[in-house]
């Protein structure tokens, strides 16, 4: 088997709370990213779902256990080559939507004409054109969202990682940006994990699919969909999305379930 | 111009107007008030004469100096408070607590430690301009979106340029409190330390009119100190609105 691109073997979080006893958050966590693959994780909320991939991307330090990209270990920082898109709005308001796009690359010194090359390109990419002079505060969410989906693109990572990115969007929006995404991958080649709460957006997007369980967050089955590289929002209407969904929320139902505080009839826990 | 404004308006004019009619009709006292018309004309003469030159100087750059001090320190306080908790919980009562004192019985003592010249005075300004600038920059840290620290994280800044690029920016709108609020303070403290002791600058000029009973230099130099207040902080929130207007939600 080739070197995973990404690898989290036995990787625990703990929160250090003020009370003397510490949260178990997360893990342990077993998992291989292969180079190129779109993988998606759905879990319960507060299972973790943001710590793992803040775990990932070397935001923040696991417990026990070790995590690498490109075989390498991450060592408290991000390393370089890894990209990420927030849940909450992070483009930055005192700049212009191109500006915004060009943040990244100025700062790693790309020459002037190549940054307008790859900017200009990822505005119309993104479908931004006619906004590069607008400001974020002149956007809907949808499009300021994009806006730092852009600016990661324009850096060209090998490792995208989103957290939720379409979480404010409506569902129409959502679908369509999920094409949108889908695109991106294919074209860049990059390898991409999606966190999301949505189980029909998990299914249509992933190559494989990691399901989560109620904290302390591990993941309980890895559902490969086996969809073709060339797919979009329609694949929705394909007889397997609705078997493949159903799966993933029979898993799901009862670690939600268990995050609500009932058992696996809806009757609440003792 | 937006009704508001117009009515604003209407309503200074219409003060200076009364009071105006109430002065030339010999309601209020002469000796106790001249007509607003009559200050002004005054305080043209005098800026005419260049009267005001000497003691213009000296008060812009005391309150120049105490304005940036404040901002300054303030500034580089803010940052530091916010970045170290502990220190955090230790300031906060102090910085709560901080106007209660009245800092004006400590200009002897500024007097005694700097000698009788313009230090004294941007010192008694500093110190009241400087803990309004340290509540705003720390009001203005406490509004930068967690986001923006993960953020400069994944760009892999230092702490430095992480403040220089991310934190400054995103605080800047809540700092112009803290300007506004720093240059007042720092009117305050000078123009009232010239007046009860210096020897010199636009507090001194109108304490020494006063001394000698003419109202119409003392008067004219009210009406100039109040304009140049204003009109300092009209401009301060000018930059503040072109500012957000770019930030805003259109």
């Amino acid at each position: 088997m080739p070197q995973p691109h990404a690898r989290l073997s036995g990787v625990t979080k703990l929160f250090e709370t003020p009370q003397a006893t510490a949260v178990h958050a997360l893990g342990p966590i077993d998992l291989d990213l292969a180079r190129g693959e779109f993988i998606t994780v759905v879990g319960p909320s507060g299972c973790g779902k943001t710590t793992l991939l803040e775990l990932l991307a070397g935001l923040t330090s696991p417990t026990d256990g070790s995590i690498s990209f490109e075989g390498k270990a991450l060592a408290g920082r991000v390393p370089p080559g890894v990209g990420v898109v927030f849940q909450e709005d992070a483009s930055l308001p005192w700049l212009t939507v191109w500006d915004n796009i060009a943040f990244g690359l100025r700062r790693a010194g790309v020459a002037a004409a190549e940054i307008r090359a790859r900017v200009d390109r990822a505005i119309t990419f993104m479908g931004l054109s006619g906004f590069a002079r607008s400001y974020p505060a002149q956007l809907s969410g949808g499009m300021r969202q994009r806006v730092c989906i852009a600016r990661t693109l324009v850096l060209e990572p090998r490792l995208i990682l989103l957290d939720e990115p379409f979480g404010a969007l409506d569902q129409q929006t959502r679908l369509l940006m999920g094409d949108e995404l889908l695109r991106l991958w294919r074209e860049s080649g990059a390898t991409v994990l999606l966190i999301t709460h949505a189980i029909d957006e998990a299914v249509m997007l992933a190559d494989r699919i990691a399901v989560m369980s109620a904290r302390p967050g591990r993941i309980i089955d890895v559902v490969e969909t086996g969809w073709p590289a060339q797919r979009n929002s329609r694949i929705v209407e394909d007889e397997a999305f609705g078997r493949l969904t159903a799966h993933v929320w029979s898993k799901l139902r009862i670690e939600s379930m268990k995050a609500l505080g009932r058992d696996d009839a809806g009757n609440p826990r003792p | 111009m937006s009704r508001i404004a117009r009515v604003q308006l209407a309503v200074i004019i219409g003060f200076f107007a009364v009071l105006e009619l109430l002065t030339r009709l010999g309601a209020i006292n002469p000796l106790t008030m001249i007509p607003p018309s009559e200050m002004a004309e005054h305080l043209w003469r005098l800026l005419w004469e260049g009267a005001l030159n000497a003691p213009m100087a000296q008060t812009f750059v005391n309150v120049a100096l105490a304005f940036m001090l404040s901002v300054g320190v303030g500034l580089a306080s803010g940052l530091a408070i916010h970045a170290l908790p502990r220190l955090r919980r230790l300031a906060d009562p102090l910085l709560a607590s901080y106007y209660a004192v009245p800092f004006f019985v400590f200009y002897p003592l500024l007097i005694a430690i700097f000698g009788l010249n313009r230090w004294p005075l941007v010192a008694i300004g500093f110190v009241f301009g400087t803990a309004a600038m340290v509540i705003a920059t720390l009001n203005g840290l406490d509004r930068v979106p967690r986001v923006m620290r993960k953020l400069a994280r994944v760009h892999r800044m230092g702490r430095l340029e992480e403040i220089a690029r991310i934190t400054m920016p995103a605080a800047v709108p809540h700092l112009f409190a803290g300007f506004k609020l720093a240059l007042a303070y720092a009117f305050i403290g000078v123009i009232a330390g010239e007046f009860i002791l210096s020897g010199s600058g636009l507090g001194h000029a109108i304490a020494y009119a006063y001394d000698s009973f003419d109202n119409q230099t003392m008067y004219a130099l009210m009406l100039f100190v109040v304009v140049l207040a204003i009109t300092l902080n009209a401009a301060l929130h000018l930059g503040e609105q072109r500012l957000m207007r770019k930030r805003r939600r259109a």
